[in-house]
């Protein structure tokens, strides 16, 4: 469980993660806001259904995904902002073009 | 268009931007990060007197680079996600769901590094985290985890410890990998360490801090696996011939960091297998040229040095850039770069040592088959295992039998595994084995991006790239 070392200062803005309130500090990636409120688990893998949560906090691992705006966006990647609306994504739509 | 098109403002970018502007060139630099320090120094330019205490003098040491770069002569995208770069110069990129276009005379590509992935059973679980992710969490959001684990080797995971003791967050216990077979064999390079004392006797302090903290360290850990169903509840593992179970409620992960090659296996570019630091590095020059006229790789993107070289290496390279501009003449360079390569010499004396006495742990490179090693599509180290013996010689065919590295992270954590599995089974050197072939885009780019930038320059995007083997 992650907390904050400074208990005071820094804006606060509130956010909604899958219908749940949300208070974070403003220049908090949304990952990083999930975190600091408790919540581990941000989505569930595709093959086996397994919990997953933010790994690297730097854009490469993609097992931070949600969904903003109908898009599965990066948590890490995305800062917070009054208001926002995160959701869980149903299912990753996100992939690199396929090789062979 | 402008001259330099530097990509990744860390140490080595900032430096590299900051050479090119006192010798009068433009400067264009793209970061991912909403300010420039890159992952080593990210947020320092926010951090108050307390977190630059917690995070130590290395850190805050940054500070003066990053307000350095606050010059009209070089130019920021900052939030700039790159996902594309062509060896005519063009970097193509997106800042908040719009995709870009520039054009320079030269590229730098200074993305430095990414941890080396680490495939223990439970590594998927959420809070188990990167070493590194957990020093972001610190740097950017004074967050800090009490009842954390510590598990890997390496400096960073003494540093990371020892700012969490000095947070008041001390860890719960540092479980090690390296053995004492390591210790022995980095002996041998004891006189190019020696060399490198002040980097050796900082790792000391880091040690003594920690123990001073009364944090266990266990060494020589072997069979380590995170258990729990939803999230990290334990880390088991046997010590000195004893089974140990550590209950936590995060654990942080660390083997090391390895060269982000995504960018220059893009462009097709040749890379060497490291033997020492068992990673691929991409083939430059000491200047950081590569065999595209106008391409230079500079710090830990092209070889883990850490990030006081990659400060110096991201100088040398951009002198090497202005003599190519015609900005500076080769007499210049040579003035210019023969201090720093002399400061270089002593960064570096010290690397041998530390690979040898931090190896990335025999478990990690040769993980149980039902470990996974492919996060993304959930492919087990038994999977490739099984490719192998049905005819797989080289990472690129494992995507067609079971689409590992075919995730959104395009192999970036599955990558290096793939390739050691492959080598061990199929009796192959590394090098002969390879890596995954790299496409544009580098990241996943939505349709509304690629419309934005046919807007933006009606220039076709992302048509079939013929840039590579
Ligand atoms: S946590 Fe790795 S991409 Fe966000």
């Amino acid at each position: 469980m992650f907390r904050r070392l400074e208990t005071t200062g820094g804006d606060h803005v509130e956010f909604e993660f899958d219908g749940r309130r949300i208070v974070a500090r403003r220049g908090d990636s949304v990952a990083a806001a999930l975190l600091a409120a408790g919540i581990k688990s941000f989505r569930t893998t595709q093959k086996s259904g397994a919990a997953r949560g933010p790994f690297c906090m730097m854009g490469a691992c993609f097992d931070c995904l949600v969904e903003i705006d109908g898009e599965t966006v990066q948590a890490c990647a995305v800062p917070v902002s009054q208001d926002l609306l995160v959701g869980r994504c149903k299912q990753v739509s996100l992939s690199p073009r396929d090789e062979q | 268009m402008v001259d330099i098109v530097i990509i990744g403002a860390g140490p080595a970018g900032m430096a590299a931007a900051i050479q090119a502007d006192e010798c009068g060139a433009s400067v264009m630099l793209l970061d991912e990060q909403q300010e420039q320090g890159g992952q080593i120094y990210r947020n320092v330019l926010n951090a108050d007197t307390a977190r630059l205490a917690v995070m130590g003098d290395d850190y805050a040491a940054g500070q003066s680079l990053a307000s350095a770069l606050d010059r009209p002569g070089v130019l920021r995208e900052l939030s700039a996600t790159v996902w594309r770069v062509d060896p005519d110069g063009t970097v193509t990129y997106s800042v908040k769901g719009v995709a870009r276009q520039v054009i320079g005379r030269q590229i730098i590509v200074a993305t430095g590094a990414l941890e080396r992935p680490v495939p223990l059973p439970g590594w998927t679980l959420p809070d188990v985290l990167t070493a590194g992710a957990a020093q972001i969490l610190m740097k950017s959001n004074g967050l800090v985890a009490d009842n954390a684990v510590l598990v890997g080797c390496g400096p960073l995971l003494y540093l990371l410890a020892a700012q969490m003791c000095l947070a008041g967050a001390a860890p719960k216990a540092l479980v090690e990998t390296q053995t004492r077979g390591d210790t022995w064999r980095s002996l041998k390079y004891g006189m190019g360490a020696l060399r490198g004392w002040r980097t050796l006797s900082k790792g000391l302090g880091l040690i003594a801090a920690v123990r001073r903290a009364g944090v266990p360290r266990y060494k020589a850990a072997t069979d380590v696996r995170i258990t729990g169903t939803d999230s990290a509840e334990a880390v088991m593992f046997s010590c000195g011939g004893t089974a140990r179970e550590i209950a936590c409620d995060n654990v942080f992960l660390h083997q090391g960091v390895v060269p982000n090659t995504q960018i220059s296996r893009s462009l097709g570019l040749e890379h060497r297998w490291n033997h020492r630091q068992r990673c691929f590095e991409p083939v430059v020059d000491v200047m950081g040229a590569t065999r595209l006229e106008r391409i230079h790789i500079a710090g830990d993107g092209a070889a883990i040095n850490g990030a006081k070289a990659a400060e110096l290496q991201g100088r040398v390279t951009a002198c090497d850039v202005l003599v190519k501009l015609g900005r500076i003449d080769p007499a210049r360079r040579h003035n210019l770069v023969r201090p720093l390569m002399r400061a270089l010499a002593g960064q570096m004396a010290v690397r041998p040592f530390l690979d040898a006495l931090y190896p990335p742990s025999a478990e990690i490179l040769r993980p149980a088959d039902d470990t996974p090693v492919c996060r993304c599509e959930e492919v087990t180290a038994g999977d490739i295992r099984n490719y192998a013996r049905i005819g797989c010689v080289g990472p690129n065919q494992t995507k067609a039998f079971g689409r590992s590295g075919m995730g959104p992270c395009q192999g970036r954590y599955c990558g290096l595994t793939v390739t050691e599995i492959l080598a061990k089974e199929n009796d192959m050197s590394l090098q002969k084995i390879g890596s995954y072939r790299v496409r544009a885009p580098l990241k996943p780019v939505t349709l509304g991006e690629l419309a934005s930038l046919a807007e933006t320059n009606g220039t076709p995007t992302v048509e079939e790239d013929h840039s590579h083997d």
